[in-house]
């Protein structure tokens, strides 16, 4: 209760959770709210390019698509990219943080400095190079984003590991008898939940930043999928005449970042009070 | 600290073999078959065996590994199949633009980002840090390639301000090369006219680099300042009269800036790699740009050289970061 209050106190974070929850339901109900849900694939050439209006709010795109629809379809597959790499990544790099954590050896040795090696490569250039040489599509996009994410869990789940195993009550259940896995999972696992989904949430935020990326470039969506990227990528040739165009996919983009940004802050302040952000 | 300076580079050796695997494997194991990748999509069976001869895809992989490391060791990165030069040379005329860039755009958000922190901690919990807050995480959330085309949108295409793309105005000849960057080259050779050319050209692309480091910068520094300021030393030259405006800017504020050293090496890294999407919006003439036109063809020969060098620059600045540190704080010599 202590934790919920902590949290209904901090503006940002609770700003973070409104578009968060607001980005979701939109994404759920998209075909429902979306006035033209048939714009994923129909085009009006008669419409091409007209400038924001009451039938158009955001106006429509060079094939005379109404880019308020597709901002709002997009929102399905900007967050489905983003739980699914977040997810995949969790599965990989959680249990791989346990294991070069709590063993010693050659193997977790090994583990540790994959993962240092992964990390010392930017992101974005790893993104992109696995995204092209696994022939892009938005399946791929999404394996190469997952690839570059992993060892962020790994890093965190490794530390609050290597803390806990030399407490005491790892230590009694050793002498009680507890085997290795039952002990990672049951006990040190659980531990370790909160700084997870704290990375979780950062982790969506980058993975809809990235992935974007990886549509603009041509790596990620294809056309004519209603990709808030792909979109932004279309636009340049219609500038800046069609300045919204691009304009309101690229808020739509800021915006859910922003949401997950604020939300994770936001969490983050209550699971590790030592970084407070505001005093 | 000549010892602290040894261990801490051998430290790096183990993660840059680690880079060497690393790119190995993604040029020659992550594709089903290079060979065939190679040869292109219209390739005979027979055209391809001749590649998987002459590249040497046929051996085993330790030997090929062996023969990788021998030719990044001489700096051999063969040819691209997208300029047809030696990609070492491509890399060495592009690399100072990209330098150029990235300094400009961490001088930008440490010149900016140091003072806006420092004043909002100082106005702790009033506007000036209310808005520093909504403006340090909306920096990081922004897109940089929809960013950098609303600014052209913006302040080339619709108000004519600055240009558009490119390093310098077509009609103009680069100054001759003694550093690589076009600011200090062109006042050297005394051609004012392109000194402000070339500076007109850098606002944008710079201004987009520098945002999501602004942010970071001055949300560190706002965190140092306002931990500074809980300090007994603060109370007692409060106390000794020392005016407060003095008191922040000479004393607190070099307390305080430990913290973000280490956020602006972690953040060069970070810079280099966001100028592959800003070189590609503005046409910069950098690395970035030519990794995004090697990944775009396929280049594997660039991608791969250009892996190794941000690998190896991130790992160096994170070197002496560390160093660095070790020199203002001596107690972090020991923990190595």
């Amino acid at each position: 209760m202590l934790v919920a209050r902590k949290f209904a106190a901090d503006r940002p974070a609770l700003l973070g959770l409104a578009v968060v929850l607001a980005v979701v339901l939109v994404a759920m109900f998209a075909p429902l709210i979306a006035p033209y849900p048939q714009d994923v694939s129909v085009s009006h050439l008669l419409l091409r390019l007209k400038p924001p209006s009451w039938a158009h709010p955001f106006g429509t795109d060079y094939l005379g698509r109404d880019i308020f629809s597709r901002v709002i379809l997009g929102a399905r597959g900007a967050l489905l990219i983003a739980v699914m790499v977040v997810g995949l990544a969790m599965l990989t790099g959680v249990p791989l943080g346990l294991i070069g954590g709590y063993y010693r050896g050659v193997a977790a040795e090994a583990i540790m400095r994959v993962t240092d090696v992964f990390l010392a490569v930017p992101q974005l250039i790893l993104a992109l190079a696995l995204a092209q040489l696994m022939t892009p599509s938005l399946t791929s996009a999404m394996l190469a984003l997952t690839l570059t994410y992993w060892p962020f869990f790994t890093r965190i789940v490794y530390a609050e590991t290597r803390r806990l195993k030399s407490s005491l009550f790892i230590d009694a259940l050793r002498c009680i008898g507890a085997s290795g896995p039952r002990i990672l999972f049951l006990h040190i696992l659980p531990n370790c939940v909160s700084s997870i989904i704290v990375r979780a949430t950062i982790g969506m935020g980058f993975a809809i930043l990235v992935a974007a990326v990886l549509g603009f470039l041509g790596m990620g969506a294809t056309p004519p999928d209603p990709d808030w990227g792909l979109a932004i990528s279309e636009s340049r040739q219609y500038l800046p005449d069609a300045w919204w165009f691009s304009t309101f996919p690229g808020l739509a983009i800021f915006l859910t970042v922003l949401g997950f940004n604020l939300l994770g802050d936001g969490l983050r302040d209550i699971v590790d009070p030592r970084l407070r952000r505001s005093r | 600290m000549l010892r602290f300076v040894l261990r801490r580079v051998l430290l790096a050796i183990p993660s840059l073999f680690g880079l060497l695997v690393l790119t190995f494997f993604l040029i020659r194991v992550v594709p089903a078959d290079p060979a065939a990748a190679l040869a292109g999509e219209n390739a005979t069976p027979s055209q391809i065996a001749e590649i998987r001869r002459q590249y040497g895809l046929d051996r085993p992989l330790y030997v090929q590994f062996a023969v990788y490391c021998a030719q990044v060791a001489r700096f051999d990165f063969g040819e691209s199949a997208y300029s047809h030069r030696p990609v070492a040379l491509d890399i060495s005329q592009r690399l100072p633009a990209t330098l150029e860039l990235t300094v400009t755009a961490l001088v930008l958000a440490i010149v900016l980002g140091i003072p806006l922190g420092t004043v909002a901690a100082v106005h702790h919990n009033r506007w000036p840090d209310i808005l520093l807050r909504v403006l340090s995480v909306g920096g990081v959330a922004i897109a940089a390639f929809w960013f950098a085309i609303e600014l052209q949108m913006i302040f080339a295409m619709g108000l004519d301000w600055l240009p558009l793309r490119g390093r310098l105005s077509t009609d103009l000849a680069a100054p001759s090369t003694v550093t690589g960057f076009y600011l200090i080259d062109s006042l050297l050779a005394g051609r004012f006219d392109l000194f402000v050319d070339a500076a007109r050209h850098l606002v944008l692309p710079a201004v987009t680099l520098s945002l999501g480091g602004l942010a970071t910068i001055a949300r560190f520094t706002r965190a140092g300042v306002l931990e500074t300021l809980q300090k007994d030393f603060v109370s007692y030259e409060r106390a000794q009269g020392v005016p407060a405006r003095a008191l922040i800017w000479k004393f607190v504020l070099k307390n305080s800036v430990v913290a973000s050293i280490t956020q602006i090496g972690l953040l060069f890294g970070g810079l280099i790699a966001g100028a592959v999407v800003v070189e590609t919006i503005f046409d910069w003439p950098g690395i970035g740009f030519y990794t995004v036109q090697a990944i775009l063809t396929a280049d594997y020969k660039v991608m791969l050289a250009v892996t190794l060098l941000i690998g190896v620059i991130y790992t160096a600045v994170n070197i002496l970061v560390d160093l660095v540190h070790g020199l203002i704080d001596p107690r972090l010599r020991e923990q190595l």
